[in-house]
């Protein structure tokens, strides 16, 4: 099952490495990893999409705790969150196309942030399946570039994660 | 306060820490904190001849007293040549703080001269790393770095120090702190009271009860909390490799070591159990032979102080997760409480199966042999001479295992051995790293002709400190474990498992001015311990030449249960 893993850490040079090296040597995989600072500064927050067995998710979440920077974690799947990330895509948009594309844009309340006679590069947010179905509904073969972020996360209501 | 030059400040918190003996050696990077340990005499430094031996000793201390061990050593091919030693301690659970030097900041990444990325390099096998990043702030790094080896499940910590944080006329005020804390790391103090209520309940309610105990019950401090609880229940218990020494091997309740080569009454016993409590063990692959297999009939409750050991190998039913001396405490205090007794009718029904498992001759060797000297003959004359009394150091191989099933170690820290990571060439400098704090006990390696060429150059280091322990050598003239396997498995080629061209042990030891002996007949086999042990003050090392084509067993028959066993070169269970 595809899991989110959210972790402060503390903003520490190699506390990173740490974290990526801990997959690599157990064997887990990483789908789309995210860091940067919080307002705090002394830490960073880094979520993490991964897949495997509910006891391989649980090897991992120990495994992040025991690392001693890790100040927290939570595994986001486990209750209601809001997951985003953010996309670039450049696309040929030449003749028809470009009002093609331009109301596909629209439909996934995406925005056209760059604008040539010849191409458009387009900003589309959302969960990871809604940026998979926004590239499929793109017209076959105009895409010419494609940047995701990795998924940003955080929970739903009241709960938080912080010190 | 005082002003201090980084290299300065290491010693002094070294000192200030109550660090007695470091074990290094030299090199650029690390000149200027050398040159501190020469101006100050309260921390000690022994200079080994080879990096890794250093680590070894610093395990050898740490394991015998529970305390890090410390070691200093330069930047780049120093650095690197601690790995294994590190990982050895890492794998162990065992307590260490690493010193190495750096190439100066300015340098870092431009691949300078004995520039290593030994942040990135020991990442993979330490419990933590730390880089100094400006020379005030060594006293609070140190400190943190005894805390974390220290506390929790242990484990090494390494220190990069780049040279220009040492450097001689830079001056910080100086302090050692008393206490830090980490925000990020906050080791169990107690376990469950809940679970440990639950765990006791099961105890009582078993009818065919093990108790499995590792070597987190040394660790930890549970020995005698773990003696009482078998002695008031009168169940059976069983040790890991490196469990023993956790409850006396001589017991009456000892079943002796459990796993790969394993007691037969052990891996019976484990394998018809309906309750195992595993305490301070974590289910390795060498204890459970096939997981999918394991103890079919048992309920399982683990005590451990890593959560992440619950339930990583083996599904476990009730998990206490803490320090594995206040969870014992706690299950007796939780076993007064409930007041209630085992079903007398099964417990003895359970002994009445374990006493015949136990008459059973169960793979072991053929004592009667007169025409050669067997493995397991020595290892048992060596506990007869040493009055079962002595610390006992291995390498890894037969000699190892033979060690293990027959010297029975009634003391905890006694046995000390890398268990894990399965390191030759640990055996000789974790005995001088004994010796050295313990002098008026005996130290014995015991040790084999493949294991001991891997450190041998630590005799010139026992010369220069005086460290006179004993070294047993089981000389098979083979790489036996190796040859074992491939006897069993590679129908006996014996692909570069053969030791031939090995030196006279005899002249090499006394070139390096010790006492070298040699056995080759089984009646002059007590005799010369005897001889040897009473030479107090001199290293001794002892070449017994033994039976080469003695196998170790039991032997587990892999993916099988815990009772799936080779009892010897034909039989099996
Ligand atoms: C550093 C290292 N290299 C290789 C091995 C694999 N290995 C395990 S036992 C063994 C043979 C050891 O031979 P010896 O020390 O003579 O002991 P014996 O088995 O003969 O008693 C080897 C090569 C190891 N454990 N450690
Ligand atoms: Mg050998």
């Amino acid at each position: 099952m595809r899991r989110i893993i959210s972790v402060l850490l503390e903003n520490e040079p190699g506390a990173l490495s740490r974290v990526v090296g801990l997959f690599s040597q157990r064997n887990y995989n990483i789908e789309t990893l995210t860091v940067a600072p919080t307002d705090d500064e002394s830490l960073s927050r880094l979520t993490v999409t991964t897949t495997g067995s509910d006891k391989v998710i649980e090897q991992i979440t120990k495994q992040l705790n025991k690392l001693i920077e890790v100040v927290k974690l939570v595994d986001l799947t486990e209750g209601s969150h809001i997951e985003r990330e953010l996309m670039l895509v450049k696309v040929k948009a030449v003749g028809s196309q470009r009002g093609e594309v331009s109301r596909t844009v629209d439909i996934f309340r995406g925005q056209i942030v760059d604008v040539n006679s010849t191409v458009y590069t387009v900003q589309v947010t959302g969960d990871s399946r809604k940026l998979d179905a926004f590239i499929k509904a793109l017209p076959e073969g105009i895409v010419l570039e494609v940047v995701r972020s990795g998924v940003s996360g955080i929970a739903r209501g009241e709960k938080v994660l912080s010190l | 306060m005082e002003l201090l030059s980084g290299a300065d400040m290491i010693t002094h918190s070294l000192a200030d820490q109550g660090v007695e003996y470091i074990y290094g050696y030299p090199g650029g990077a690390a000149l200027h904190i050398y040159d501190a340990l020469f101006r100050q005499d309260k921390v000690k430094h022994i200079l080994v001849r080879h990096e890794q031996a250093a680590v070894h000793m610093a395990d050898g201390y740490a394991r015998a007293t529970g305390k890090a061990g410390v070691v200093l050593v330069t930047s780049g091919p120093g650095a690197t040549n601690t790995i294994t030693g590190i990982a050895t301690a890492f794998t162990d659970s065992i307590p260490m703080v690493v010193l190495c030097g750096q190439v100066p900041s300015t340098l870092i990444g431009e691949d300078a001269f004995q520039e290593t990325d030994m942040m990135g390099v020991s990442r993979p096998v330490v419990k933590h790393n730390m880089a100094i990043k400006h020379p005030s702030e060594i006293p609070e790094t140190i400190k943190k770095a005894f805390y974390i080896a220290e506390s929790g499940r242990p484990g090494p910590v390494v220190i990069d120090i780049p040279k220009d944080m040492t450097a001689p006329n830079e001056r910080f005020e100086y302090s050692y702190p008393k206490k830090v804390k980490l925000r990020s790391y906050s080791p169990p103090t107690r376990g469950h009271s809940g679970q440990i209520r639950k765990a006791a309940e099961m105890l009582l309610n078993a009818k065919r009860p093990v108790i499995y105990a590792g070597g987190g019950v040394i660790i930890g401090g549970g020995t005698q909390q773990l003696t009482d609880l078998v002695k008031r229940l009168n169940y059976p218990v069983t040790c890991t490799l490196m469990g023993l020494g956790a409850y006396p091997g001589t017991g009456e309740h000892s079943l002796g070591m459990l796993g790969m080569h394993g007691s037969y009454e052990a891996n019976q016993a484990m394998h018809h159990s309906d309750l195992v409590v595993s305490i301070g063990a974590r289910f390795d692959d060498r204890v459970t032979n096939g997981t999918d297999k394991f103890c079919p009939g048992a309920r399982i409750v683990h005590v451990d102080i890593d959560p992440a050991n619950i339930s990583k190998t083996i599904k476990v039913d009730v998990p206490i997760v803490g320090p594995v001396d206040s969870v014992l405490t706690d299950l007796h205090a939780a076993l007064d409480e409930l007041a209630g007794t085992p079903d007398q009718e099964a417990l003895s029904a359970w002994w009445e199966k374990i006493d015949g498992w136990r008459a059973f001759h169960g793979g072991r060797y053929d004592a009667s042999t007169q025409d050669s000297i067997k493995p397991q003959h020595v290892i048992e004359t060596l506990h007869k001479v040493t009055k079962g009394d002595a610390f006992v150091t291995s390498d890894v191989g037969q000699h190892q295992m033979f060690a293990a099933q027959y010297y029975k170690f009634n003391k905890p820290n006694r046995w000390i051995n890398s268990g894990g990571l399965g390191t030759m060439g640990f055996g000789l400098p974790a005995a001088m790293g004994i010796k050295l704090t313990h002098p008026d006990e005996e130290v014995v390696c015991v040790t084999g002709e493949g294991s001991i060429q891997m450190n041998i150059q630590e005799l010139s280091t026992c010369k220069q400190y005086d460290l006179p322990l004993k070294v047993l050598l089981l000389n098979n003239q083979a790489l036996g474990m190796v040859k074992q396997w491939q006897d069993m498995n590679y129908e006996s080629r014996h692909s570069h498992s053969y030791m031939d061209s090995l030196p006279d042990f005899t002249k090499l030891v006394e070139s390096y001015g010790h006492v070298g002996m040699t056995v080759n007949k089984l009646d002059e086999l007590e005799s010369t311990l005897e001889k040897a042990f009473a030479m107090k003050d001199k290293l001794v090392f002892i070449n017994v030449y033994v039976d080469p084509l003695e196998h170790v067993y039991p032997m587990q028959i892999a993916k099988g249960s815990m009772n799936d066993m080779w009892l010897n070169k034909t039989e099996r269970t």
